[in-house]
């Protein structure tokens, strides 16, 4: 048994150690966010956070992982209570496909916990090894660039948090 | 009831315009010949895809439930839900949010065939429309009835009549169940376009929330009862035939519930996924195989695909045949322009879940398709079509004929193997990029020539490739179907047909030019797998026409755009190409060091979307990578429905044309392709897209819809090529048009 913290909750998986983080989040503990695109560490379709850092959860064995804190798309809010990104994201329709769309926002909100409020150059830069065949890109850095400027207005006004968990 | 199956005949009777119209609600398989003939010339008058499905039923459905739509076409990431949405809550007087969209499914929804070639807005939206108008009249005219009150006097809103003092009746209230089991009217009562209250706007698109949230979204987040998953190993090559493998070993693998061999056909089934693909890269390492050399050479691509036996279609003639009297033609030039394979690329590999329960099959497929891929499918596994089901899931943005079809085939495969339990197949990365079938190697040879006062004289146009479309059809266009112990075969290709063509779409320039001649060089032989990719021909085609009326226009000493304005009639071209000029600042545009810009133009298959588009880039000596600084482009798709979709449709468009044109060629050697990964077939990344895109909607309110989603292809590889020669002074012919090819000529 491996223990985990996903998305706030202590949780116990029973699959190999070897097994990549991808298929742990996906088939043992039923959640969709983190996609399947190339198993390789190419393309960021699985990308989750691994104690606020984004990591290819496709080439992470779990085993490496016991103790330690990950999110995953759905711990950053839900559609009563959506995360800063996920806002930002519907408001700027920053999606076609949308396969990409739960990576994307997942190296998002690493780059947005350490630099508040990133110039597009570093969005972009941030953004780099995760792939979008649609072409969204445009979207997605004008999502991120609003979620940083709501978040700085929420700590303005005393109201906290890019997401829920973390 | 979606698709009218009635076993006997009735009437149906309904009042319309004082008139008693009295329709047969036959099912058109069971309707007699005669009645069929006569049916059909009245359905081709019928608009859109109501054509072919005239019931209004099989539309849409009001109760006490709600509002029910149905439609064949996919949400395939384009939006095409929210705009479908939209268009029935514009006629039926409702907000959005009272409409239930039901999508693909041959259960539920008409036959609209494949969701491609940008005409859902054309078929399924057109449909749509006049099924709810004519609703909404119907049910305008029953409530004057219960209300007495005249037709006139009544008004519908928020899903129910009103009349003059308030009384109101609820739609749901109004019908019965089969007050809607009516043929459609060629002509209905549409809505004023001058008056929209939901169409035109930017609606937000329904689909996107359950994917930023990580709800269930894709086909690949089914998780069905009992599920258990496959993997498939593919062959390493094009006709590989499985010699031998060892299985027991397999078998005792932590999970593994089975393996499947048919002929050179391989794959396993386990209880979760990893342990599929643990046992999958197992049983590959057990798997010996006997491969050919049937590739061409790479480097000779191109002096083969001239020398294969072509077969001749005529596309474009116009005026004398040219009598070539150059003392007439003040310049005449002559270029070739070259494309190699490309892939769809899809960022989630194919992906289908199966269930074969009680000799029926149902299938969670991400096809375009879903009826032709249960005819194929019925083929493949020897059932009636009555037994197959296959119902539309999204997947993960596909571009035209990927994976999908096959991934469906290798679900029901396996699925019949182990029945009762669904199974769960997906590709993996390199099987996505070895197998799907690409979009077709080009080649075009141009000649053309200016008179004295600088119109184009004459233009001939040849252009070689493969066709561009091999999807099924039947269970021999099914890729798994090849690898069978009795395998079948794909039958031979053929050309699709014009005016939209496929090698050949948007081969025809749209200029005025007085002698011309257009050619496809249809090439039946394929070595590599090849198939419908967005946009078909029309992507290297635009690229070829729009790069060459640059070089005529800089013969001539013309501005691009006056060049091309001086050969267009159409306003609504000359309105897309003067939007564009004007927003990107075309005439009073400064070249700095190293920049340039470029334009180009093109009517999407010469009969839909209209879309200009102006580029500036910047190059620096000894960088690979040209930057793209700004793109504006004009786009004018009928009425445009959602034009926040639109946008959305057209920078992704834009942005996908720049990586196929800048960096994407599918390699290969004599057995293998060797793009298997994002490394060794790399895509635009974040660093390389555009600054900036701006994208100008021109809506024609009451306009036939003229679809979107693939109008920017093609002009935008021209007006980046443009853009580039202008930047560094020289011409690129051959895509892609990055890396050593840039660096080289510009050193030279
Ligand atoms: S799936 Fe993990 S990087 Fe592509
Ligand atoms: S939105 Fe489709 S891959 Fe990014």
């Amino acid at each position: 048994m491996i223990r985990l913290i996903v998305n706030g909750r202590p949780v116990e998986v029973d699959d190999e150690p070897s097994t990549p983080l991808l298929y742990v989040l996906r088939d043992t503990l039923e959640l969709n966010g983190a996609k399947f695109g190339c198993g390789l560490g190419q393309c960021g379709a699985c990308t989750v956070l691994v104690e606020g850092a984004a990591v290819f959860s496709c080439v992470v064995p779990v085993g490496d992982l016991a103790g330690q804190r990950i999110t995953t798309v759905e711990g950053l809010g839900t559609r009563e209570r959506p995360g800063a990104l996920q806002q930002a994201f519907i408001e700027e329709q920053a999606a076609q496909c949308g396969y990409c769309t739960a990576g994307m926002i997942m190296r998002a909100q690493a780059l947005l916990e350490r630099n508040a409020s990133p110039t597009d150059e570093e969005i972009r830069a941030a953004l780099e090894p995760n792939l979008c065949r649609c072409g969204t890109h445009l979207r997605i850095v004008r999502a991120v660039r609003r979620a940083a400027e709501a978040r700085q207005r929420a700590v303005a006004s005393g109201v906290s948090s890019l997401g829920r968990a973390g | 009831m979606g698709v009218p199956d009635m076993k006997v005949s009735r009437r149906a009777v309904l009042s319309t315009g004082g008139a008693l119209v009295v329709s047969f609600a036959l099912a058109p398989s069971l309707a007699g010949a005669a009645a069929r003939s006569a049916g059909r010339a009245a359905e081709r008058s019928l608009p859109g895809s109501l054509g072919s499905t005239p019931m209004l039923d099989a539309w849409l459905r009001i109760d006490a439930g709600g509002i029910t739509v149905f439609t064949g076409k996919a949400e395939l990431g384009q939006g095409i839900k929210t705009a479908l949405i939209q268009v029935a809550a514009e006629e039926l007087a409702v907000q959005p949010q009272a409409i239930t969209l039901v999508t693909a499914d041959t259960a539920r929804t008409p036959d609209e065939g494949y969701t491609a070639g940008s005409l859902s807005m054309e078929d399924s939206g057109t449909a749509i429309m006049n099924a709810a108008a004519q609703a909404r009249e119907i049910m305008m005219r029953l409530a004057s009835e219960r209300l007495r009150q005249p037709r006139g006097e009544l008004t519908a809103a928020q899903g129910a009549v009103i009349a003059p003092g308030g009384r109101r009746i609820a739609y749901a209230d109004l019908l019965s169940a089969r007050t809607l089991h009516v043929r459609a009217e060629p002509r209905a009562p549409l809505g004023n376009p001058a008056h929209r209250r939901v169409m035109g706007r930017s609606w937000p698109r329904v689909d996107i929330p359950a994917k930023v949230f990580g709800e269930r979204a894709f086909v690949q987040d089914l998780r069905l009862a009992d599920m258990v998953h496959a993997r498939v190993v593919r062959p390493p090559s094009y006709g590989a035939r499985l010699r031998s493998v060892e299985t027991a070993p397999i078998l005792r693998l932590p999970g593994v519930l089975s393996v499947v061999r048919n002929g050179s056909y391989l794959a396993v089934v386990a209880r979760r996924e990893y342990q599929a693909i643990v046992a999958m890269e197992a049983l590959s390492g057990a798997a010996s195989w006997e491969e050919t050399a049937s590739l061409p050479h790479q480097s000779r691509l191109f002096a083969d695909l001239l020398a294969w036996p072509s077969r001749d279609v005529p596309v474009g003639r116009r005026g004398r045949p040219p009598s070539l009297r150059r003392s007439h033609a003040a310049t005449m030039l002559e270029a070739e322009y070259r494309r190699g394979y490309l892939m769809h690329g899809s960022i989630g590999p194919s992906c289908a879940v199966a269930l074969f329960d009680h000799g029926v099959l149902t299938v969670w497929t991400q096809t375009q398709g879903v009826y032709p891929l249960r005819s194929a499918l019925a083929g493949l596994i020897g059932l009636p079509e009555s037994r197959v089901r296959c119902i539309q899931v999204e997947g993960a943005g596909c571009y035209g004929h990927n994976g999908a079809d096959d991934a469906a085939a290798d679900a029901a495969l396996i699925a019949k193997q182990v029945p009762g339990r669904p199974v769960r197949v997906q590709w993996m990365r390199a099987d996505e990029h070895k197998w799907e079938p690409y979009g077709p190697v080009m080649l075009a040879r141009v000649r053309g020539a200016l008179d004295a006062a600088g119109h184009i004289a004459w233009w001939q146009y040849q252009v070689w490739s493969n066709t561009h479309s091999t999807r099924p059809g039947g269970a021999r266009e099914l890729m798994p179907a090849w690898y069978l112990e009795r395998p079948l075969s794909p039958p031979a290709p053929s050309p699709l047909p014009l005016p939209a063509g496929g090698g050949d779409r948007n081969a025809l320039p749209l200029y005025r030019i007085p002698s011309l001649r257009v050619d496809y060089r249809f090439v039946p032989k394929m070595p590599l797998r090849v198939s419908a990719l967005r946009s078909l021909g029309a992507h290297f085609n635009v690229f070829a026409i729009e790069s060459f009326m640059d070089e005529l226009a800089r013969a001539g000493k013309f501005d691009p755009v006056e060049f091309r304005l001086r050969h267009l009639d159409d306003p609504r071209a000359l309105a897309v190409i003067r939007t564009v000029a004007e927003r990107f600042g075309w005439r009073a545009y400064r070249r700095l060091a190293g920049c340039g810009k470029g334009f180009a133009f093109a009517r999407y298959k010469n009969l839909a979307a209209y879309l200009a588009i102006a580029v500036e880039v910047s190059v620096d000596r000894g960088e690979p990578m040209p930057r793209v600084l700004r793109v504006v482009a004009a786009v004018d798709s009928g009425e445009a429905v959602n034009p926040d979709g639109i946008r959305n449709q057209i920078e992704g468009g834009i942005i996908q044309a720049f990586s196929w044109t800048l960096l994407e060629s599918v390699k290969f050697d004599r057995t293998r392709i060797t793009s298997r990964d994002w490394a060794s077939y790399p895509i635009l990344r974040f660093s390389a897209v555009p600054r900036s895109v701006e994208v100008v909607v021109l809506n024609r309110p009451g306009q036939p819809f003229l679809g979107t989603g693939e109008a920017a292809q093609g002009p935008a590889a021209g007006a980046l090529a443009n853009a580039l020669a202008d930047a560094a002074g020289l011409r690129l012919q051959d895509l892609p048009l990055s890396g050593d090819r840039i660096k080289g000529a510009m050193g030279s």
